[in-house]
């Protein structure tokens, strides 16, 4: 297991994602993309794009902010911004991927599902995401994943960083501060 | 009672202008004699390094007997008055019922003697039940030892009332003290000016203290009684005062209290209501104006307005909260520190304020001096000494006071009443 | 897309908007367009606030502010109390933070306190443990109207620096012109106080407003008005002689508004006076806010709870 991964890995995880997802989907009929702010929402384009050059003719987008969905809210210290939500797309009946870019205990994901369900019923909903570290927390899996750590120490951080956010693509294994 | 010699000190008389270096004499309640050699006594002090003065005065206390024994009585006043260094003390009529007859004067004369700490003396109402429309039994009260008269709380709203007061109380040779407050202006709970615009809060303007000086100075230029302006706050106030002592009014007098030398209407902008008093702080202007008329002598006299209030009184909301804060255990370093340590004034011209011009003022002859035989009350001030102002130790039965953590200099170590120690700093 | 902004909200209290900088006051906006966008859900709840209790302790009346707060703490799914003068113990003479203090024992994460004394609000946020937010302290400050107002005003400009704001009444007894006043200030904009002398004090202009006693004079230049409520008390107080002398002089009458720019936007806190401080049609027109206000209200009170009761410390949160 590597502690770096640069920005060749980052195209290569995203392309495979994307792939992925082409291969469990049918290319002609609607499905709905929505990104868990903020990396995830970036993610959620670039797969988007991938997948219109793999054919995709008609996909929904959408970016989730899951904050205030989190269940531990009491727990953590001041946070940054709420920034909206962002569904304009009619979701009932119609496959929806949501995109993060790290999955680890699973608590985003089950906001992000409780989110959703305020806002409709998607006929199924699957989870894609850059890297998979482990350590869940729920009963929760991904459906697509890029790139598997296992095994990362829980006084590790995972970082994803990429170019529209942070100036550049690469994945990094640091321990905490 | 066994008799004192204080020796070392530096005798600071204002009254004998006296300043220097000698040892007093204390036997039978009098002062015996100043100077060295004096011989032999029951009770020997070493005033080394400290100030040997008159026992401070202080004409403006309020002790809340009868009615609100909770917050402070003639007994908790007085050993709060030692404790500060003031053998004499005025108390104000605003008590439960008001103090506007003989019997009343009667009791605060007999329960100080009983209390046997300060000297308490009773200042009668003005007017009855001080409702500011009929006059008072200025006369009984006098012969029964009233020293002053005033409706302090209030001012005689009622120019024609007032003018009665005047003429009245002048046949007695006695003063009148004013709480300068035009009626129909207050109702605010701070001075109207910048600080109250930007909290909301309604605003007492510096003109309701102002016209009612201007008018009672008017009234009073033909009559002549002896009048005297209690707690005086703004710059035109001592401006007034100062224009009728050069007018040649020379029963004109005014006291300031240590809070409008020292604090600004900027210190309410946490709503906290130990800033909340009657008169309301003023701005830096008026501060600095009122120290002014300590220096040229415009300002007479010192005095703390001490008012006690309960915890659960003050802590209200700013706009119901009562006004006043206690002031009596802190005032000689407050004063030191406002007027003194900036170089305004001296200590003599410190202690002359706080002694024979009080004395003056309320007619004792025989206090606010050292000369032989007058009373033995006598104040030992360590000037050099530093301190900080902790407020749970007072003596009085309140806490409302906003200078608790204080780092001061300047306080007294003994207080000698009647020729008696009824108090000594413990070290 | 750029980089997240590092701000973030510390606050346990919201008391006024006098001590606010002008980031925590943007923060606050930004913030508030998220809860505004849960209001145009079908589901207009979310659960960040579940568990919590927020009580809205009011010794004034006042039906708009109370329903406005209670319902943005039901759709953050908190648990809401109401508590009002008439219903309690503070009729018995109970003072007020023993009154709270007695709320606070029952297990409660916020007070929204509407009380007829300025620094109430602050008297309790130093005597009880949980958040305190300003509802109207006396003429002191109404912070969520002031939000609520410039949030309001950028939605309508797209921004607030540069803008001329004129508030127009009652000033010296109003805490929703001190609240504007020192956020509209903060943030960049002229703001004109106009009213008569006796419910202006000239202060105000230490304040950084411009002070006028002619409306006339300004009418033209104004790219908001917002009226205040003339308040019938004053009439008694001999703060101005009669209703009819006001509305003449301080009114926003047709003839005023045909003066105004022609995008003009006029606002009101209400309660409305029709045909006193402003005449029905414009209140009810395009050019009107009053109604967005309203709206507005709800999304910025949503915030401000939010805010206020996670400013707490912690570990970073980690998925």
């Amino acid at each position: 297991m590597r502690n770096q991964y640069d920005e060749g890995d980052v195209r290569r995880f995203v392309e495979s994602l994307a792939s992925q997802i082409a291969a469990a989907f049918n290319p002609l009929k609607p499905l709905n993309v929505v990104g868990i702010r903020t990396r995830g929402e970036t993610l959620a384009q670039r797969v988007t794009d991938e997948l219109k050059s793999l054919g995709f003719l008609h996909i929904g987008r959408g970016v989730l902010d899951i904050t205030l969905y989190r269940d531990d809210l009491s727990e953590v210290g001041p946070r940054p911004m709420v920034r909206p939500t962002q569904i304009n797309v009619p979701i009932d009946g119609i496959p929806l991927l949501l995109v993060d870019d790290v999955l680890f205990t699973g608590r985003s994901i089950r906001a992000a599902l409780d989110a959703l369900s305020d806002f409709g019923r998607p006929s199924a909903i699957e989870l894609a995401v850059l890297v998979d570290r482990g350590g869940r927390e729920l009963p929760i899996q991904a459906d697509f994943v890029g790139l598997t750590l296992k095994d990362v120490p829980r006084d590790h951080r995972v970082n994803v960083r990429l170019k529209e956010n942070d100036g550049r693509d690469e994945i990094t294994v640091e321990p905490k501060t | 009672m066994a008799s004192i010699l204080i020796q070392n000190g530096t005798v600071l008389d204002p009254s004998q202008k006296l300043e220097r270096k000698a040892d007093v004499l204390l036997r039978d309640g009098k002062v015996a004699a100043i100077g060295t050699n004096l011989g032999q006594a029951d009770r020997v002090i070493d005033a080394s390094g400290c100030y040997v003065t008159p026992g401070l005065i202080d004409v403006h206390v309020h002790f809340r007997e009868p009615g609100d024994e909770e917050e402070e009585t003639i007994a908790s006043g007085s050993a709060s008055a030692v404790a500060g260094g003031f053998t004499t003390v005025c108390c104000m009529p605003n008590t439960k019922p008001p103090l506007d007859n003989e019997a009343q004067v009667e009791f605060v004369c007999r329960e100080s003697q009983r209390v046997g700490l300060a000297n308490v003396y009773p200042v009668g109402a003005i007017t009855k039940g001080r409702e500011g429309k009929e006059l008072a039994e200025i006369g009984s009260m006098h012969r029964r030892g009233a020293v002053a008269f005033s409706d302090d709380g209030v001012g005689v709203n009622d120019a024609a009332v007032m003018r009665k007061a005047l003429q009245y109380a002048k046949m007695f040779d006695t003063v009148l003290m004013q709480h300068c407050e035009e009626h129909s202006l207050s109702g605010g709970s701070m001075h109207a000016g910048l600080a109250s615009t930007t909290l909301g809060l309604a605003g007492i303007p510096a003109e309701a203290e102002q016209l009612m000086i201007a008018r009672d100075l008017l009234l009073n230029r033909t009559i002549g009684c002896r009048y005297h302006v209690q707690h005086i706050s703004t710059a035109w106030s001592v401006e007034l005062i100062r224009q009728a002592k050069r007018d040649g009014q020379k029963w004109v007098t005014a006291e300031v209290a240590p809070h409008h030398l020292l604090l600004t209407d900027e210190h309410c902008a946490t709503y906290d209501t130990n800033y909340k008093m009657n008169p309301p702080l003023r701005t830096g202007a008026d501060v600095k104006a009122c120290i002014e008329g300590v220096k040229d002598g415009t300002i007479d006299i010192l005095a703390t307005d001490h008012a006690p209030h309960l915890s659960e009184e003050k802590e209200l909301e700013f706009p119901f909260a009562p006004f006043g804060i206690i002031g009596l255990e802190p005032a000689l370093p407050l004063y030191v520190k406002a007027l003194v340590e900036p170089g305004h004034i001296s200590w003599m011209r410190l202690i002359e304020m706080m002694t024979s011009r009080a004395a003056a003022i309320v007619k004792l002859a025989d206090k606010g001096t050292l000369r032989d035989g007058a009373d033995a009350d006598v104040t030992i001030i360590d000037p050099n000494r530093e301190w900080t102002l902790d407020i749970e130790q007072f003596a009085s039965k309140s806490r409302n006071c906003p200078y608790q953590g204080w780092t001061l200099k300047g306080r007294a170590t003994h207080t000698i009443v009647g020729g008696d120690l009824k108090w000594q700093i413990s070290h | 897309m750029s980089t997240e902004a590092p701000a973030v909200w510390t606050r346990k209290h919201l008391l006024g908007l006098h001590e606010l900088s002008a980031d925590e006051i943007r923060f606050i906006l930004d913030t508030a367009d998220s809860f505004k966008e849960v209001s145009t859900r079908s589901v207009k709840k979310v659960p960040a606030l579940r568990g919590r209790v927020v009580v809205n302790a009011f010794w004034e009346d006042s039906t708009r502010t109370r329903t406005s707060f209670q319902l943005a703490a039901q759709r953050l799914s908190a648990d809401t109390i109401d508590f009002s003068e008439k219903t309690s113990s503070v009729s018995k003479g109970e003072t007020l933070i023993d009154t709270a203090r007695n709320i606070e024992a029952m297990g409660i994460d916020v007070i929204v306190i509407r009380h007829p004394a300025a620094g109430a609000a602050q008297l309790l946020s130093r005597t009880v443990n949980c958040s305190i937010v300003n509802a109207g302290d006396g003429a002191h400050e109404h912070p969520t109207q002031g939000l609520l107002d410039l949030y309001t005003i950028r939605e309508r400009f797209g921004r607030i620096e540069g803008l001329k704001v004129a508030i127009v009444g009652d000033i010296a007894n109003s805490r929703v012109a001190r609240s504007n006043l020192f956020a509209l200030t903060k943030l960049g904009a002229e703001v004109i106080l106009v009213g008569p002398p006796t419910l202006l004090p000239r202060s105000f202009e230490q304040l950084g407003a411009r002070v006028t006693h002619d409306f006339d004079s300004v009418i033209g230049e104004l790219d908001v008005v917002n009226m205040l409520r003339v308040q019938f008390e004053r009439i008694k107080t001999s703060q101005f002689p009669t209703v009819r002398e006001f509305t003449s002089m301080y009114g926003l009458t047709w003839d005023r508004f045909q003066r105004c720019k022609r995008d003009v936007f006029v606002m009101h806190p209400g309660p409305m006076n029709r045909g006193i401080e402003i005449q029905s049609d414009i209140a009810d027109g395009s050019q009107s806010g009053i109604l967005q206000q309203v709206t507005n209200g709800l999304a910025v009170r949503m915030a401000v709870l939010y805010l206020v009761t996670q400013a707490t410390s912690g570990s970073d949160g980690q998925r």
